[in-house]
């Protein structure tokens, strides 16, 4: 976090002024650990192992928050019978298909429920179309009404297939998996559960290399289920927080830059499943739900509304038939490999630099040689829109110049300070950013680009009789803009967002106030209130000390303005605040009415001891004590019956590239992990595969506090790129005797996809680990370099293959194996043949690829 | 005269009469996470050029030190005990790059002894100009370039420096240098057109965990004073404050840090003495010295391009 979150991380040194003890648990010691009371080295790709022993240890020692638990969490739910475990089946759940590799999850679901379950071909859409993203605000479908036995004692109760799923993480196993020696590992345990409780509550911040792995969504879900165990969701200090790698992430998956999601976390229709717009808005409402989602037709229709104006209107299913539809995978990884086919024609980049940023950078540069056109919108040069000319490719002939058929249009962009608008940061909230001076030269907003792309594009389309033009001809267009550049209105597309009366254009004060009969329109339903009484609440920027300790009036968080999402759960079952220390949001019996310090996330009116009457559906159907709101049952998911393609609960898979044999199970990894067997992705065998020791260490990569992701904002700054003005590569000192490396001597680092070279850093803050009586070393890369800037190197994404985990979609990029060698890497074609050469010592060729379900599981 | 020696309020000393109270920096290495915040903040404030990019395997430092183009200079310090090739280059890095390494005759680096077996630890520090009650580097300025400003600073006007270099020797910890280009010294000014205007020294705002601490120095002093204590109480007892005692061989620094380790361990020395402290008895060198600056001065002009 000090690292990559320098600003972020204040907090933390100023906690622990105060008497903090922090704990920083990673494979490298970093500037974070520097700081850290207590540094927890671990194997890269081993968290889960980590976290089931932490959960281990609740369960067995009865730490777990019981009254939070049994209340606020689905401890109690019974699960059907038919419902086996990873424990009983060599690493698979109940219902694994071998010929498609997906689940059939109706065995996972709650008692008597096994019809809300999707088929496993659902579940093949679902992983094609990463529709787990759907669920950020939103609870996948499950019944509101279950079996619960209360006294956590019924062997089919979420609470005991918890303790049995994690029985067998214990000290020693999280050691034999991660690593980490049984004391060490103890005194995290401690910490954590001691720090936990009605007067206490521990947060748990993670930064997105969190995410990459090929289960990268469990991780997030092992954290989860610790912090609903202690019974720190919903409660002051508590929490999960996401850093992301940029300002604005939250934001780009609010109103998403995403294939598979509309505003609000509405799904991207697909063809079949969401034929029509029935189909479409019912998909989104779950049938017999419980909670706020009952509405999603109000804000299905309002956004349609936004999108089209007058031309959206009940006859026509306002608009529904224009909205394009997903057929497949549409990811940005299928896309690359569409593109190497010759699928994709042109494209569009902006604010980002795969050539460099993302994994397999070579099949990066590939598939954009491959277009008719390109235009890249940024700040500099960056190596995506040059790659034409200076790739690694036109080294090895790949590309060659003359031939590259893609056309590149490069339009230079304002950077932040140039333009207005919001950033989302990750505790939901929006702050307005006011323009500090005008972008020099041709270089515009992306708002500006956009809305005269499309004005331009309506014009020449006016005229147009085609069906497929109409879309485009039915969109509502029309903002101010104003200045010598005819820059549209910020503020305007922001009012838009939060929702007007279509009758009068009156802003509405919140997403409650949405209408299915077209009178009202919304941008995106879940930031309805940003701009209530006409007035730009994310700009707001009182004071902290002239307001509460909540500070309700520095910007604007969604949903309602509300800071601490869950926040009933602030308060114990009857309403009463769990502490004085914590109390937060709570009952008030004299008035009726939930009150406190936030905006309460519960009805304002609901008595603590309202039960619905059975059958209940929608926010009715919320019983006093259903403190999380958004889900079908109102409860937090110790166990995901429904919503998650790779099983109910998080359990440990190696990497797809292992160095060593799943230790806990003969299933190796994922095995419904998304695949892209093709010959130029090939993927470094893992055992029980063969060969794997040609490939013997485990690599990784983040990010230097020096530079910026993948450089374009920092390898451009002189003041930024003195600091770290070389791609280095740090080894342990046993390492660097291993190999033969030498400090600042050149080494570089081979995988089945590229061989990158660097300079060495020999360093204690690498250690390696023993494992199973194993010795396992580990290599740490930056992944800032590239071919243009003030500083150039290779760049360590080329070094990734491409494999996902199969909830989202996210790229396994943060763990690989590889070999490394001193010095240089062979240049030319010569590099090509050095790395043909490990692919044929390894066994790879494109006749054979990993099987998803490893030989033995399932047994 | 100015007194030369001894604890002093140097702008009273310097003639002013009523003087605002003396402003400083508290440098409290046990929170810094070197993020180099401070390094990129004066250079974007005051305009000092890149200092070239050179990969120097000194942990995360490619600064190397203080110097004429980088006014403030995060130390990065790996305690454990790395192969011994890489320790022979750390320390030749050291020797060749810092401006401030002492180069003690020892087998092993500076802070290293006696650390085997014992946790990693990664000290960070920003050093800075010390803005010394004594100051050598004013003392022997011949042009009236350095002064002693009414916040009891030591500044360089760059419009006034002839480029003698005088100042670089005579600064007892190695802070003060010349460009290449033009010969004329540059240092840390306590960011005096910040201050003036009520203002906190850019590093020093930029600084995201207060490592850098700028205010009156007495309050400093005696904030610093506690932070060692709950330090000491929370069984840091390494913790130890340089550079603040109005005792030592300059005076005191206006700019004091609190290290978890020797000075030498951070590339500091131990007892710094400010160089003129004998000065009286060299006056009659003096006449040599003005000799020298007339030729130094022509030395510059010659070497300016039209
Ligand atoms: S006080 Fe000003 S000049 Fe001195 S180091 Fe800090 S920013 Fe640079
Ligand atoms: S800005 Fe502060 S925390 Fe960052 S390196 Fe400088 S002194 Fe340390």
């Amino acid at each position: 976090m000090a690292e990559a979150h320098p600003v972020g991380f204040q907090w933390v040194m100023e906690a622990k002024k105060r008497g903090a003890t922090v704990i920083h648990v990673d494979p490298r010691f970093t500037r974070t650990s520097a700081v850290a009371d207590e540094f927890v080295p671990l194997r890269v790709g081993s968290d889960i192992a980590f976290l089931g022993g932490v959960i281990n240890y609740i369960l067995s020692n009865e730490l777990d928050f019981r009254e939070y638990v049994v209340a606020y969490t689905n401890a109690a739910t019974l699960v059907t019978e038919g419902f086996q475990d990873t424990e009983d089946l060599g690493g698979l759940f109940s219902g694994y298909h071998p010929e498609t590799g997906t689940y059939d999850p109706a065995s996972w679901q709650y008692e008597g429920h096994e019809e809300f379950a999707q088929t496993h071909e659902d579940t093949h859409v679902h992983r094609e179309t990463a529709a787990g993203f759907q669920h950020e605000a939103h609870g996948p479908p499950v019944s509101g009404f279950v079996a619960r036995d209360e006294t956590l004692q019924d062997p089919r109760c979420v609470y005991q297939i918890l303790k049995r799923h994690y029985a067998r993480y214990t000290p020693e196993v999280v050691e034999r998996v991660c690593g980490v020696p049984p004391e060490q590992f103890r005194k995290v345990c401690e910490a954590w559960t001691r720090n936990s409780g009605r007067e206490r509550t521990t947060a748990l911040v993670y930064s997105v290399g969190w995410t990459q792995h090929t289960v990268g969504v469990q991780y997030i879900r092992a954290g989860a289920i610790i912090q609903l165990l202690l019974g720190n969701m919903g409660r002051p200090g508590g929490g999960i927080m996401a850093l992301r790698g940029h300002a604005s992430i939250q934001g780009s998956t609010d109103i998403p830059t995403l294939f598979n999601l509309l505003p609000g976390y509405l799904p991207m229709p697909h063809f079949k499943q969401h034929e029509t717009f029935d189909m479409w808005a019912e998909a989104i409402r779950h049938l017999g739900q419980k909670g706020f989602w009952a509405y999603a037709r109000c804000y299905a229709v309002s956004l349609l509304k936004a999108y089209f104006g007058e031309h959206a209107t009940e006859e026509n299913d306002w608009g529904y038939g224009w909205l394009p539809r997903l057929t497949g995978d549409h990811g940005t990884y299928q896309q690359v490999l569409n593109m190497i086919d010759g699928k994709i024609k042109g494209y569009f980049l902006l604010g980002q630099n795969p050539a460099v940023g993302s994994a397999h950078g070579r099949a990066q540069r590939l598939g954009m040689a491959n277009l008719d056109w390109l235009v890249v919108r940024d700040l500099y040069m960056i190596e995506s829109a040059t790659f034409w000319k200076d790739s690694p490719e036109i080294e090895t002939g790949e590309i060659v110049t003359e031939e590259c058929r893609t056309e590149v249009f490069f339009l230079p962009a304002a950077s932040h300070v140039e333009k207005e608008g919001t950033f989302t940061q990750t505790q939901r909230m929006l702050q307005w950013r006011e323009k500090a001076l005008d972008p020099p030269q041709d270089c515009r907003s992306e708002l500006w680009f956009f809305y005269h792309l499309g004005r331009l594009v309506r014009e020449r389309l006016a005229t147009s009789t085609l069906e497929r033009d109409e879309p485009i001809k039915k969109l509502a267009w029309s903002y101010p803009i104003s200045g010598q550049h005819n820059e549209p209105d910020a503020e305007a597309v922001l009012k838009e967002i939060n929702g007007y009366d279509v009758a009068t254009g009156a802003p509405l004060s919140g997403f409650t106030q949405l209408q299915a009969d077209g009178s009202t329109a919304c941008g995106c339903w879940i930031y309805s209130g940003v701009f209530a009484d006409g007035v730009n609440q994310a700009a707001r920027r009182k004071p902290g000390k002239e307001q509460s300790w909540v500070a309700p009036e520095w910007g604007w968080v969604w949903p309602a303005n509300r800071r601490i999402l869950y926040n009933r759960a602030s308060a114990d079952p009857q309403g009463a605040p769990w502490s004085a220390k914590k109390a937060y949001v709570w009952w008030d019996p004299e008035k009726g009415e939930w009150t406190g310090h936030d905006v309460p996330d519960f009805e304002k009116t609901k008595d603590p001891a309202f039960r619905p009457a059975p059958g209940t559906i929608g926010v009715h159907g919320l019983a006093g004590d259903d403190a999380f709101i958004m889900q079908g049952d109102g409860k937090g998911w110790l166990y995901a019956p429904a919503g998650l393609i790779d099983g109910p609960m998080p359990t440990h898979y190696e990497p797809a590239e292992s160095p060593l044999r799943n230790p806990l199970y003969a299933q190796q990894a994922n095995p419904v992990r998304k695949v892209y067997d093709r010959p130029e992705n090939q993927l470094n065998p893992a055992p029980p595969e063969r060969h794997s020791e040609v490939f013997p260490y485990v690599f990784t990569t983040s990010r230097l506090t020096e530079h910026h992701t993948a450089g374009g904002m920092s390898r451009q700054l002189a003041y930024l790129s003195e600091l770290q003005p070389a791609m280095f590569v740090e080894v342990s000192p046993a390492l660097a005797e291993e190999r033969g490396l030498e400090h600042l001597g050149w080494a570089h680092v081979v995988t089945g996809r590229a061989a990158v070279e660097a300079r060495v850093l020999v360093t204690a803050r690498l250690r390696p680990l023993r494992l199973d009586g194993r010795v396992i070393h580990q290599i740490w890369l930056p992944y800032h370099w590239g071919g243009s800037g003030l500083v150039t190197g290779d760049s360590a994404n080329d070094l990734f293959g491409i494999t996902l985990d199969p909830n989202v979609l996210i790229q396994e990029s943060k763990v690989g194996t590889c070999d490394i060698q001193p010095g240089r890497r062979p240049t030319g074609r010569a590099l090509l043949d050095y790395i043909a050469d490990y692919l044929r010592r390894a066994g790879l060729d494109a006749s054979h690829y990993a099987p998803l379900e490893t030989p033995g599981a399932g047994e | 005269m100015n007194s030369l020696f001894g604890p002093i309020d140097p702008a009273k000393d310097a003639g002013y009469t009523d003087a605002p109270p003396r402003m400083g920096f508290f440098t409290d290495t046990s929170v810094c996470i070197g993020c180099k915040a401070c390094e990129v903040a004066c250079k974007e404030w005051n305009a000092v050029p890149d200092d070239g990019f050179d990969l120097l395997g000194m942990s995360y430092d490619n600064t190397g030190g203080l110097s004429a183009n980088s006014w403030r200079h995060v130390a990065f310090i790996e305690q454990a005990a790395p192969s011994p090739a890489a320790m022979d280059v750390l320390r030749e890095a050291e020797a060749t790059v810092s401006t401030q390494f002492l180069g003690m005759p020892s087998s092993t680096l500076p802070g290293t002894e006696g650390r085997e077996g014992r946790d990693l630890r990664w000290l960070m520090m920003s050093n800075v100009c010390k803005h010394c009650t004594h100051a050598g580097c004013l003392d022997v300025c011949p042009t009236g370039s350095l002064f002693r400003t009414e916040y009891g600073t030591v500044v360089v006007q760059e419009d006034i420096c002839n480029g003698c270099g005088y100042c670089v020797a005579a600064c007892p910890y190695g802070v003060i240098d010349r460009r290449e280009d033009d010969g004329r010294a540059w240092k840390c000014t306590l960011c005096y057109d910040r201050i003036g205007e009520g203002m906190t020294p850019a590093c020093a705002q930029a600084c995201p965990t207060q490592s850098i601490q700028y205010g009156e120095l007495d309050e400093l002093r005696e904030r610093a004073a506690q932070r060692v204590e709950v330090l000491h109480q929370r069984g840091v007892t390494e913790a130890k404050l340089y550079g603040h005692d109005p005792d030592d061989g300059v005076g005191g620094d206006g700019a004091f840090f609190l290290l978890l380790d020797e000075p030498e361990v951070y590339g500091l020395p131990p007892d710094p003495v400010v160089t003129t402290r004998d000065l009286p008895s060299m006056w009659k060198h003096a006449g040599v010295a003005a000799l020298g600056m007339a030729a130094a001065a022509v030395v510059a002009f010659l070497g300016r391009r039209p």
